[in-house]
């Protein structure tokens, strides 16, 4: 298709219009969608619209229309089995033989929570379709054939078929298949941060018919038909192929794909065919709604509901058959209060008793809280809201805070056990720095590197110290202002350039550029090892040597020449993108011949004719790179003077003066820093920024080429005929490339060491080249396996050199696969395993994910509070094991089993022996259970033991007293990927689960995305516990779905994890204060929440219960049917509101302080179903004594029905409630004395407050109804306090005795609790008391004398007891003595302040033994 | 972009998700930090243990017990007397009267019951009628009223409310008070007479006002009509423009079975069990119709099926006398009210009442009791806070 150069508008007008009758269109339930082009419809006029099928590009997200609203959303709601529940009580109402109250009244709760409902979706329903508006009339530049030219139209006007001009920037609005782009390489770079958070730009390509198209698109002369798939939600996928009037087909990808809601970047113009519009885009059939999770309290709450109902219809059922007998007895003659019905009929005592089992459900119904499930929807919003508010969980340095996507699950938090996390991302921060490297068998141990980063870390911490320097404003908009504040920042510094790896900085920069990751200094500036630094120096010149007197490239030694090649690997081997830094999205362009990559083989064997060497100085550099600046963080003359803004060329020359052996202190790294490279994963970027450590720099990365830049031989171009991109089977990725020094086709390969070293060529022992090979082989391995020791991670990187047949060979195989369109992953996989064979190792490379921060205090509070974690990662074993020591997941002094079998057999023996290991290590402790769990090796044991024999194992030993359900014995399980997919077997998980819950920690690493999954479902399942997922990664999200609760780390790896998690957490660290207090809080008070409006309404109900007795079982309650009606609404809903909200039970400092307090939640103390039947019987109790005592005071009394509203009415409303009550009963019973049907209340409330007898009763009856409820509670709280009793004991004391006492509490891991040391005087307070007072200032309100004490006084000072007396001081002595005691057994170890928790009467009192001064010794314990 | 980011506000709720499109808006979304935000609100946290309850128990124990012997010696001075009149014995002056009546009976049964006071009743003194198994509580018959009646409503009284059903209307006529509740009002006559040693016996004197709540003279209950109207009229149908209105009223409303009966009949009926009309309650105007204060206290149903309700008053004559001196004294029962039908009882009671009401010891026994059990328990809290209290809480704490 020729066209001239001009823009579109000016092509159209001597296009050529080509009409041809369009294919024969598909049946309408074809598998596939075809598209074709509007501009030729609007030709044909009249004709049908071969597209008229699919959506259009108007969305609606709304889910209601005007007239539809009432019914659907009637409809839906009716779905809530409670609410159906209601409704049909409240009709029940308006059957006159049952009635209980007016039916209108009736109607009034149901439709009032009916109402709330509804105007909450309106509500949303208006935000949807305000955001739908504004999204629809946004807008873009569609072709019209009237016009000739794009013409601005609304998003919503956009349909399938229609062609769309996109510029830099835009949004875009529908999936598109690129056709053009101003590009010369004819790509399309796009932002998909809105799909999956990814900040790297992505390629997209035009069509390959459109490749070579020279001018700009005309759409006019398109005629062609694209089949495709139907819509899906696959992001990563798109087929099919177009079909054009010349009959040839091309295949389409998912590279020609533009996706809606993605911007485009770096492309000045583009033009593509609209493929699926509005819902049909890929975008929008991602998004699918929040998920609905029903928490474990609420599956136990349901459980409870049920009985409730079963008890409703219990009590129904007696007053029936007790109404029956009661007609009974009157006999034929009724009685003159026996009214007949309504008609005069005359019912007989069956029937009767048939109707009053109804009425009594109406009466009784209160007993299901109709305002429960709405009570808790509003308490969740609100702890929703509060966990998102707090300041602990946002970080400052992404500007992230908490995201709870799930809002019905916030007391799951409060009851995990079982985490299972992620390493690299979540653990690590996953910036991954290059530590050291092997060539050709040689270590370079990076001294210098190493150091370097050590530098950091002590900044890190010094930087924490000193927080005023870092608080210059983030300044983002120029880059005069970037520098200034940088030099500001250094003029307060000392030290110099180093001090660039700050937090401060790197928090500073990140705001800088917040498009481009990776770019904390840190990871870019690599000291290179000055020895490999000096081999590759020779090793280049001398290939320049070569290259000018035109000696083949082979003569170069071959150590020399894998040296070479190593790094050439390292900057080829990778999809990393190149951007320069002012301008973060434009592209480096670094053009040396417009080219595309091998397609065909006329293609392959036209191009391989003799080789091009293009030398480094080409000048066709691009205009974008003359723009960029020197930002030499290290160099501050560079800095302060203007001529930082240089240009490439400038650097250039500065670069080819540069001596080589000037390597020392400054590294040149830095200068040619302008240059940004976007990876997409970061070990990418790492090692990228090594290799340019070392002079082999990325200039520029091209779909056919790549541009490096090699020291003395200048910019070379590699040829890149094929990237074989990396996937987690295969686990590595492939380049072929022509080296264009050596015309070779070289296949560079990356990837796990473990996948690496299965492929290299088996050594030819004969000749020297084959010895020295294996030596190479050997010897990587060993470096490999230091490398993992170390917790690096480790990849290795190979060559293969191809002949050109064998290229050919491959290359045609290569070609049916790419243009296959059934089973095309599948054909490409085993082309890439086709070619990956055979490999030269040529290094391995070490690099170090470095944890996050806090990341062993969070894993060691979290274990102590219960919890297990076990680790799921990708990496290998040694990797793995090495982090999670530095993790304090695996203890040195703890065992380790590890499991590695190559068979199912060699698996289910290893287990077998593992379990006997265990038995035999630890039976001495329980013999009974462990005989009962393991009897026999080959006999069946039994899984799970009964609670007999958990309790009786939780007696002993130092695992977690609180009774977790099995023994967790001080080891550490590590098994591999190979290993775990044996042991997830139908036969041995079982044995596996066995092995694995007796250990503390477990490790598995080498787990593909799908094995960690079907471990979280084999725990959730099978231990019925419940699990917490955490991860970042795309790897991670299956595993996150599976979990009770999926926690997603916002870090580097996009978002998709976040996308399919329940919370979103922007560090591990978080993760801490989510779970130990937030999750703590969240549980109980939703639980108490619960159990009180269970317990508020049986005792209500109970109430009218007993009245049947006095009133013939007839269904009339004492109360006024208003009261009885809103009893829940308006009377009692408030204060468990407020206390599902606000309640407290212990202080965050407290949870923190003390993990154990978890356990809580975790055996669900707070609500258990005793607990249920406990306030049920409670509930009776008290209703019995609400009923009874009134009923005694005013027995044979004149007074009124209603009298008895009242006396039990009081204690279960706080103020407002009471106020609220007295106000409306108040108005209620002044107002209009016939307006309510009878029997009118009037004035007996005003009567009734008149007498003292009431007041009386009033004070009495609650006293005695609470009496046993708060004597069990004082009983059991001295008695068997719990340990959230005394979590809350210690909130009350001082602060500072608090923490002396919480450290000495955390004895065992004294490492957690600095407070325990006692800073000596001098500065007084530790920073950490000073943080604490910051952080919990709710101590300052409650406790202000307490502040003052503390922060006067150094914390070890003893401190004489605080004015508040205790009732005999005479105990004190042996109290002390006592508990004293009780901390010589439990804590031997502990050092610091002693201290014993005072008598209960006495918060404030503290003794001291032993040493009370500065330096407390251990032994003065004893 | 827009349409993903959107759900994300959609989700979370609270925060608004700031697109990183081109523009890079850097709004930061950190939380404030104010005190309700961070949940740091002062609060007050008690904790229950037996040392902080202990005091709590004995401050009940020891303001309890001398409430409680102050209510029980109040209650123990305040006089009552109770007499049964039922005549379910065969032994009792009422038994003739109680055996052959019926509702329905047209001559009064009379019969007094003779009872002999052992002290003298210094203050006013309060005449209760009791009933006994009378279940005034029931569902239906609680209901079975029209309150807007008896606050005068002239429509009201010529159509009754459909709860009073099935004693709305009778032969055609609306039932004056209609419903069940009034329609079985107690209608006895008690009557007191004292014989005085010289065996003369004089009739004592019984308020028959100030026995119903104020509020439910003057405003719930009204006379239709107004205050001054002549009531027989009124309830006879006899009066003037208000009837013509009430038959147009009738004509809307000929849908109702048998109106067209309705419409040659004007005025009202009596209830069934009645015997006079409601405007023959009382001769005096105040006291007559619905506002008669027997009725009203019947009208206001007991919550209890054992009840009393206030009958008369003997208001005290003089400083000296006592109200009811020592001695015999006679009640004249005209026996109207058939209980024996449903095992009810029928009694009279005379009381005097104090500040805090009728005689009723248990309020008193139960604050003292209850005052007791908290002195108990918080004793034994006191032995438990002692033994164990700090065992467990170093215990505890070390783990």
């Amino acid at each position: 298709m020729a066209g001239d150069t001009e823009d579109p508008t000016a092509g159209t007008d001597n296009a050529p219009k080509v009409k041809r009758p369009r294919k024969k269109k598909k049946p309408k339930e074809t598998k596939t969608r075809t598209v074709h082009a509007n501009t030729l419809r609007e030709r044909t006029k009249g004709g049908e619209d071969p597209n008229r099928h699919h959506a259009n590009n108007r969305i609606k997200t709304t889910k209601y229309t005007l007239l539809s609203f009432l019914p659907k959303n009637l409809f839906e709601q009716f779905h809530r089995f409670a609410n159906v529940y209601f409704v049909f009580i409240a009709l029940l109402n308006f059957v006159p033989v049952v009635n209980a109250f007016q039916p209108e009244l009736a109607l009034a709760p149901v439709v009032f929570i009916l109402s709330v409902t509804a105007i909450k979706d309106l509500w949303e329903d208006y935000r949807r379709h305000r955001s739908d508006t504004e999204i629809n009339h946004m807008d873009c530049l569609v072709y019209s054939r009237a016009e000739k030219r794009y013409v601005e139209k609304y998003w919503k006007e956009v349909r399938v078929g229609d062609f769309i001009r996109l510029r830099c920037n835009e949004i875009l609005p529908a999936d598109v298949l690129l056709l053009s782009s101003s590009d010369p390489d004819r790509l399309c770079h796009i932002e998909t941060a809105t799909l999956d958070g990814e900040t790297n730009l992505k390629q997209r390509q035009v069509v390959r018919s459109f490749f070579d198209l020279d001018c700009d698109f005309d759409p006019l002369k398109y005629d062609s038909v694209i089949e495709c798939e139907k819509p899906n939600n696959d992001l990563n996928r798109f087929r099919g192929y177009i079909l054009h009037r010349s009959g040839s087909r091309d295949a389409l990808y998912k590279d020609n794909l533009l996706l809606r809601g993605c911007t485009v970047r770096n492309t000045e113009e583009a033009v593509g065919i609209v493929i699926y519009a509005g819902h049909e885009t890929k975008a929008m059939l991602n998004n699918n709604g929040p998920r609905y999770k029903r928490s474990k309290l609420e599956r136990q709450m349901n459980v409870h509901v049920f009985w409730c109902v079963v008890i409703l219809l219990v009590m129904c059922l007696f007053a029936a058959v007790g109404h029956w007998v009661w007609m009974f007895q009157y006999g034929d003659e009724r009685p003159v209060f026996d009214v007949l019905g309504p008609e005069g009929t005359d019912l007989s005592p069956v029937m009767s008793a048939v109707y009053l089992f109804l009425t009594m459900i109406i009466v009784f119904q209160v007993l299901i809280p109709i305002s429960l499930f709405v009570s808790i929807e509003i308490v969740k919003i609100c702890q929703v809201f509060f966990i998102h508010q707090d300041l602990d969980l946002y970080d400052e340095e992404t500007d992230s805070h908490l995201q709870c996507r799930a809002l019905n699950i916030t007391e799951d938090l409060g009851q995990m056990q079982y985490i299972f996390s992620d390493k690299t991302g979540t653990l690590t921060e996953n910036k991954m720095v290059f530590r050291r490297c092997t060539v050709a068998g040689v270590e370079y141990s990076h001294d210098a590197n190493a150091r370097r980063l050590a530098m950091y870390q002590e900044m890190d911490s010094e930087e924490e110290d000193c927080p005023s320097r870092g608080g210059t404003l983030p300044r983002r908009d120029s880059v005069t202002s970037h520098q200034s504040a940088r030099v500001v920042l250094r003029s307060h510094s000392t030290k110099s350039h180093r001090r660039t790896g700050s937090r401060a900085e790197a928090k500073r920069a990140s705001i800088l550029s917040k498009h481009t990751a990776f770019s904390s200094p840190m990871e870019k500036d690599v000291t290179p090892d000055p020895q490999l630094l000096d081999k590759v120096n020779e090793c280049s010149s001398q290939m320049d040597f070569m290259r000018f007197h035109s000696q083949h490239v082979s003569q170069l030694p071959s150590d020399l020449a894998d040296v070479l090649d190593f790094f050439i690997a390292l900057t080829v081997c990778n999809t990393v993108v190149v951007s320069s830094p002012n301008q973060p999205r434009h592209k480096v362009r670094v053009r040396f011949e417009l080219k595309s990559p091998v397609k065909t083989i006329e293609d392959f064997i036209k191009r391989f004719t003799p080789s091009r060497l293009t030398s480094g100085s080409n000048s066709s550099s691009s205009s974008s790179l003359a723009t960029s600046r020197s930002s030499n963080r290290g160099c501050s003359s560079l800095l302060s003077s203007p001529s930082a803004e240089s240009t490439l060329t400038k650097l250039r020359e500065e670069r080819a003066a540069a001596a080589p052996p000037c390597w020392d202190e400054r590294p040149r790294g830095p200068e040619d820093g302008e240059l940004r490279y976007e990876a997409e994963s970061p070990d990418e970027a790492a090692l990228v920024y090594a290799a340019r450590a070392y002079k082999c720099s990325l200039v520029g990365r091209l779909p056919d080429q790549v541009a490096v830049e090699l020291p003395h031989l200048g910019k070379l171009s590699f040829e890149l005929l094929h990237t074989l991109c990396f996937d987690s089977t295969r686990k590595r990725m492939s380049v072929v490339v022509r080296h264009p020094l050596t015309d070779e086709i070289t296949v560079y390969t990356k990837g796990a060491d473990s996948a690496i070293m299965d492929l290299i060529k088996p050594p030819d022992t004969g000749n020297s080249k084959g010895r020295r090979q294996k030596k190479i082989v050997s010897r990587t391995q060993n470096y490999l396996n230091l490398y993992a020791a170390d917790g690096l991670r480790t990849l290795c990187i190979a060559k293969k050199v191809l002949s050109k047949e064998q290229y050919a060979c491959w290359l045609r195989r290569h070609l049916e696969a790419e243009t296959a369109i059934q089973g095309r992953e599948e054909l490409l996989f085993d082309s890439a395993l086709r070619l990956e064979t055979n490999l030269q190792l040529l290094g391995a490379t070490g690099i170090e994910d470095r944890l996050q921060d806090g990341v062993p205090e969070t894993i060691a509070s979290l274990r102590r509070a219960g919890l297990q974690i076990w680790v799921l990662t990708g990496d290998k074993q040694e990797t793995a094991v090495n982090i999670a020591y530095a993790c304090k997941l695996l203890d040195p002094e703890e065992e380790i089993l590890t499991l590695n079998a190559d068979s199912q057999e060699a698996c289910a023996s290893l287990l077998d022996e593992s379990l006997h290991y265990i038995r035999a290590k630890f039976l001495c402790a329980s013999s009974d259970q462990a005989a009962k769990a393991f009897p026999g090796n080959s006999a069946p044991f039994e899984m799970y033991p009964s609670s007999s024999s958990s309790s009786a194992s939780s007696s002993h030993s130092s695992s977690p007293p609180h009774g977790a359900p099995f023994l967790v014995h001080r080891l550490g399980l590590v098994i591999d990927g190979r290993t775990l997919a044996y042991a997830l077997d139908r036969s041995l998980e079982d044995k596996f689960l066995m092995v694995a819950r007796s250990c503390r920690s477990v490790l598995c690493c080498r787990s593909t995305p799908l094995q960690k999954s079907t471990v979280v479902k084999l725990v959730r399942n099978k231990l019925k516990v419940m699990t917490l997922a955490i991860g970042d990664g795309a790897n991670d999200v299956s595993m996150i779905q599976v979990a009770d609760v999926g926690v997603g780390i916002s870090g580097q790896e996009g978002m998709q994890a976040v996308m399919a998690s329940d919370f979103a957490l922007p560090r591990f660290r978080y993760l801490e204060k989510l779970l130990l207090v937030h999750g703590h809080w969240c549980y109980s008070r939703l639980a108490n929440m619960i159990l009180y409006f269970f317990y508020k309404n049986a005792m209500f109900v109970a109430l009218i219960f007993w009245f049947q007795f006095y009133c013939g079982f007839s269904g009339s309650a004492m109360i006024d049917q208003w009261y009885l009606i809103f009893f829940n609404l308006m009377f009692s809903a408030f204060p468990q509101l407020i206390t599902g909200t606000l309640d407290k039970d212990v202080s965050a400092e407290t949870l923190q302080r003390l993990p154990q307090l978890y356990v809580n939640g975790q055996n669900s103390e707070e609500y258990k179903p005793y607990m249920f039947w406990m306030n049920m019987i409670d509930a009776f109790y008290q209703s019995l004594v609400c009923f009874f005592i009134p009923y005694f005071a005013y027995a044979d009394s004149d007074l009124g029905v209603e009298t008895k509203t009242w006396t039990w009415m009081n204690w279960f409303s706080i103020f407002f409630s009471l106020s609220l009550f007295f106000f409306v009963s108040l108005c209620y019973n002044a107002s209009c004395p016939s307006c309510f049907s009878p029997p009118s209340p009037y004035w007996s409330m005003q009567r009734l407050l008149g007498e003292p007898l009431f007041y009386l009763l009033c004070v009495l009856t609650p006293v005695a109804a609470l009496l046993p409820r708060y004597f069990y509670r004082a009983c059991r709280g001295t008695l068997f306090p719990s340990r959230v009793h005394v979590g809350r004991q210690l909130d009350k004391l001082p602060a500072e005795t608090r923490r002396n006492l919480l450290g000495l509490g955390g004895g065992a891991e004294p490492q957690f609790l600095p407070l325990t040391k006692p800073s000596p005087g001098g500065r007084g307070q530790t920073r950490e008391g000073a943080n604490l007072y910051a952080a919990d200032p709710t101590e300052k309100d409650t406790l202000p004398h307490a502040k003052g004490a503390a922060g006067l006084r150094p914390p070890a000072e003893p401190r004489p007891p605080p004015a508040k007396d205790c009732e005999r001081p005479d105990e004190a002595p042996e109290a002390s003595e006592l508990s004293a005691s009780g901390w010589l057994t439990s804590t031997p170890r502990a050092s610091g302040v002693r201290l014993a928790l005072p008598p209960d009467g006495d918060p404030h009192r503290v003794t001291y033994r032993g040493d009370s001064g500065a330096e407390p010794s251990p032994g003065a314990v004893l | 972009m827009m349409a993903s980011s959107y759900n994300a506000k959609d989700e979370d709720g609270h925060i608004t998700v700031t697109g990183p499109g081109g523009g890079a808006v850097l709004r930061s979304k950190k939380p404030e930090n104010t005190a309700f935000k961070q949940q740091r609100l002062p609060a007050w946290q008690p904790i229950l243990t037996a040392g902080t309850v202990l005091p709590a128990f004995f401050i009940i124990g020891l303001l309890f017990i001398p409430i409680g012997i102050g209510l029980f010696v109040t209650s123990n001075n305040i006089k009552e007397f109770e007499i049964d009149y039922t005549g379910a014995d065969t032994s009792s002056p009422c038994f003739n009267c109680s055996q052959n009546f019926s509702w329905n009976s047209t001559s009064p049964c009379t019969c007094t019951v003779p009872f002999y006071l052992e002290q003298p009743y210094e203050s006013n003194v309060y005449v209760y009628y009791g009933l006994s198994n009378f279940y005034q509580n029931h569902r239906r018959y609680v209901k079975s009223r029209d309150d807007s009646q008896l606050n005068g409503n002239l429509k009201s009284l010529r159509e009754p409310s459909k709860e009073c059903e099935p004693y709305a209307y009778h032969n055609n006529k609306p039932i004056a008070p209609c419903g069940a509740i009034a329609n079985s009002m107690f209608n006895d006559t008690l009557e007191l007479f004292y014989n005085d040693p010289n065996g003369t016996s004089v009739k004592i004197l019984l308020g028959t006002t100030g026995i119903a709540w104020w509020t439910d003279k003057h405003v719930k209950f009204g006379n239709p009509g107004g205050v001054d109207s002549n009531l027989s009229a009124v309830f006879q149908g006899a009066g003037g423009c208000w009837s013509l209105a009430l038959s147009n009223a009738y004509k809307r409303d000929s849908t109702r079975s048998s109106s067209s009966d309705r419409l040659s009949v004007s005025g009202t009926t009596k209830p069934l069990n009645w015997r006079r009309p409601v405007y023959e309650l009382d001769s005096d105007q105040s006291n007559n119709g619905f506002v008669n204060e027997d009725f009203i206290v019947w009208m206001r149903t007991a919550a209890l099926p054992t009840f009393r309700k206030l009958y008369r008053i003997i208001g005290k004559s003089s400083q000296m006398v006592p109200t009811l001196p020592r001695g015999n004294y006679t009640l004249e029962v005209v026996y109207n009210y058939p209980v024996r039908s449903f095992e009810g009882r029928k009694r009279m009671i005379l009381s005097t009442i104090s500040w805090m009401g009728g005689k009723n010891p248990f309020l008193g026994i139960a604050y003292i009791t209850v005052g007791s059990v908290c002195f108990f328990l918080g004793v034994v809290l006191l032995v438990i806070h002692h033994k164990c209290g700090n065992r467990n809480n170093g215990a505890e704490i070390s783990n």
